[in-house]
């Protein structure tokens, strides 16, 4: 894609809002006088607020375009992670979990925990999550900074500098509030900025109608725009839940239901919501225990509704791509100017009676895979009719038959934005980006300052030095960030097993945290083991299974292939489950074996046998979360029954 | 906290809606995308939500909330 231009009215929203992001932090500096205050902003949040901070906080700038780019390769299957993925686990949440996690005056995830086991056990999440925070933060500014030089020609360390920079103003003025304050504004950014690209979208192909039957055509014949290398009933792309009914062969994910509802709607996403301090921290934040109930119901309606705003883009454009009077295709990776001009050179050279080896020369210029239908006619064109270096060129860039699926998003606001709604739609971007920032910036340095400096390195300080800690981590936190994207930057292969060891961490900890409020004869060294035991399992279970066409390394199987999955995928799904597992029953035997430290007493407000049930029967119907959540439950249902 | 979120949110979306109304009353049929004036259409949607938010925050402040 060529840099877009921005006006002048674009460069004034995105200024107007990093303006407004900065005025916040400093109208709250005032109410920032205790460490509670700026950690956990002394929980006097309403309900709305923090209910969409928190969905804010989950729909990351990354997510927006990953979704977008599986709506693309999958279709409306992606949706299986907001209905069965998230949606059930929010309202477990509010509804059975969130009763422990405000009601024990838990200042984080971590350091309940450390009240229902024991520090082991604390100090493991603890450490375990704020190295993941900066590493989450320092790939999202890296996607960033690189997104603004390809997008828009800024210099990279400008751009991360800038961003980093506007992030350290007003968490450091405003704290914890700060970050859910221009969270909610991002959430209102979002779906203002996106929702225009998507009605243009639809209208263009032809509405809903007419994109269903765009993408039935290309279910059956994928390879013609090279989107996939078999092809699939009329509805693979188009209804969430036939497709995988046929099983893992049958569908462009390659799952099948057992993974999709146990590994990625039980184990995942319960694991992902339900104790995922980035997020429950926002619940935490709320004035009172109703709100904080609330706060997960409150998230789950406009998460419920996102696939429309996150998803179908990338249907559209696939529509988009397999239509050729619409002159869109979903753009290829980023080709050096260089390999174009050698690519071009060979188009002109072609023996136009040897098209194969002429086609063979075109994609090893390119470096990548090519249509050959595309690269004959080009050929052909040329020879018939000398066409101009840029004519082959653009020749070339739509003859490329490969995607860079996360470019999906860009390429269609460019196609429809105009200037204006162009900065409304880039500034949205940005926001995400930053307010994921300041979101991974604000879990860190309270999981820092409480669960790490307070209960292990100094203890027993005033308040006034944990409010200077936190300050200081936060700077601290926002440096280590820059660190990380640099080094995201570099060491692309490196990143990839970071992540995959944060995926091996995150798989087991939901077992853990279940036995925790629903077993009182759960001990901290049962805890402790089994947590331990789980990772473990699934850094083994990884060495010993490998998805299909990958080959043994980083994407599993160096040890021995013991089982090959239909996709990365259902690998994933199903080394979730087997983590999940593994912890679980290590964690009942051990505890079994061990004995009990905690008496019933001290359990009482973290156990949910030992604790009095909350009467909710005064508050108004419509404000008890087991109301809500099941009628929410039933939206989600008639939702997936309507894509079926 | 002290602070109604709901007036910088109303008071920022005012201001992109006016601006981009603004941009799509003054540009040219050829800068648009499909033949709809979206820069006009959204601006007053944005306007109309900016509006809506600080008479929220407005009627908020009269009646503060029980927390």
């Amino acid at each position: 894609m060529q840099p877009i231009h921005l006006a002048w009215v674009d460069y004034t929203i995105l200024l107007a809002y990093v303006a407004f992001v900065l005025g916040i932090g400093f109208a709250l500096t005032r109410y920032m006088k205790t460490s509670s205050d700026f950690l956990i902003t002394g929980r006097s949040i309403p309900t709305w607020v923090t209910g969409l901070a928190f969905i804010s906080a989950n729909l990351g700038a990354l997510e927006l375009v990953g979704m977008a780019a599986s709506g693309a390769k999958y279709g409306i299957a992606t949706a299986h992670f907001y209905w069965v993925g998230a949606i059930p686990a929010m309202i477990f949440l509010a509804v059975f979990m969130m009763p422990f996690y405000y009601g024990s005056k838990a200042r984080s995830v971590p350091e309940y925990l450390q009240m229902r086991f024991d520090k082991r056990v604390m100090g493991l999440n603890a450490a375990a999550f704020a190295v993941m925070t900066l590493f989450a933060s320092g790939i999202s500014m890296n996607a960033l900074a690189k997104l603004l030089n390809q997008l828009l020609g800024w210099n990279y360390h400008f751009a991360l500098f800038v961003c980093s920079g506007v992030v350290l103003v007003y968490v450091l003025k405003g704290g914890l509030t700060s970050a859910i304050y221009t969270e909610v504004l991002q959430f209102f950014m979002i779906v203002l900025g996106f929702a225009p690209v998507v009605y243009l979208g639809l209208k263009d192909v032809g509405g809903w109608g007419g994109m269903t039957q765009q993408l039935h055509g290309v279910a059956q014949n994928p390879m013609a725009i090279d989107l996939n290398t078999k092809s699939f009933a009329p509805d693979a792309w188009t209804s969430a839940w036939k497709p995988l009914l046929g099983g893992s062969a049958n569908n462009p994910m390659g799952v099948d239901i057992f993974a999709i509802v146990f590994g990625l709607g039980f184990v995942l996403s319960f694991g992902y919501w339900c104790t995922n301090f980035l997020v429950v921290q926002r619940a935490m934040a709320a004035k009172n225990m109703t709100a904080a109930r609330n706060t997960p119901i409150v998230a789950a309606i406009p998460k419920m509704l996102f696939p429309a705003l996150v998803i179908v883009p990338g249907m559209i454009a696939v529509a988009l791509t397999s239509m050729p009077d619409k002159n869109y295709r979903i753009p290829p990776p980023i080709i050096a100017p260089e390999a174009y001009t050698q690519a071009v050179a060979a188009v002109k050279n072609a023996n136009p009676s040897d098209s194969a080896a002429a086609i063979k020369a075109v994609s090893d210029a390119l470096g990548k895979k090519v249509n050959a239908d595309k690269i004959a006619a080009l050929i052909a064109a040329n020879a018939a009719n000398k066409l101009s270096d840029s004519q082959i060129k653009e020749g070339l860039y739509n003859g490329v038959a490969e995607y860079d699926y996360d470019s999906v998003i860009f390429s269609l606001v460019k196609k429809y934005c105009p200037a204006g709604l162009l900065g409304l739609a880039l500034t949205a971007l940005l926001a995400s980006f930053m307010s994921g920032m300041a979101g991974n910036v604000t879990a860190f340095n309270t999981v820092w300052t409480y669960n790490l400096y307070q209960a292990f390195f100094v203890p027993n300080k005033s308040d006034a030095h944990y409010f200077w800690m936190g300050k200081f981590i936060t700077v601290v936190g926002i440096g280590a960030s820059i660190l990380c994207a640099y080094f995201a930057r570099q060491y692309n292969n490196a990143m990839d097993i970071i992540q995959l060891v944060f995926g091996f961490v995150n798989a087991p900890i939901f077992a853990t945290m279940l036995l925790g409020m629903f077993w009182a004869r759960g001990t901290g060294t049962g805890a402790f083991f089994g947590l331990i035991g789980g990772i473990g399992s699934s850094a083994l279970f990884h060495a010993l299974t490998i998805a299909q066409g990958n080959l043994p390394g980083v994407k599993g199987g160096y040890l021995s292939v013991v089982h090959v999955f239909p996709s990365e995928m259902a690998q994933n799904f199903w080394l979730a489950s087997f983590a999940f597992t593994t912890c679980f029953v290590l964690t009942i035997a051990i505890s079994l074996a061990t004995r009990r430290t905690k008496p019933n007493e001290e359990l009482k407000g973290l156990v949910y046998s030992l604790t009095p049930k909350i009467k909710d029967e005064n508050a108004p119907v419509w404000q008890r979360p087991a109301v809500a959540g099941i009628v929410l439950l039933i939206g989600c249902v008639i939702l997936n029954l309507i894509f079926w | 906290m002290g602070l109604d979120i709901r007036w910088p949110i109303g008071l920022m979306f005012t201001l992109i809606g006016v601006l981009l109304a603004i941009t799509g009353l003054v540009q040219g049929p050829d800068a648009r995308s499909l033949n709809i004036n979206i820069d006009l259409i959204w601006g007053v949607v944005l306007l109309v939500f900016g509006v809506l938010m600080l008479l929220g925050a407005l009627r908020g402040n009269k009646t503060p909330p029980s927390a």
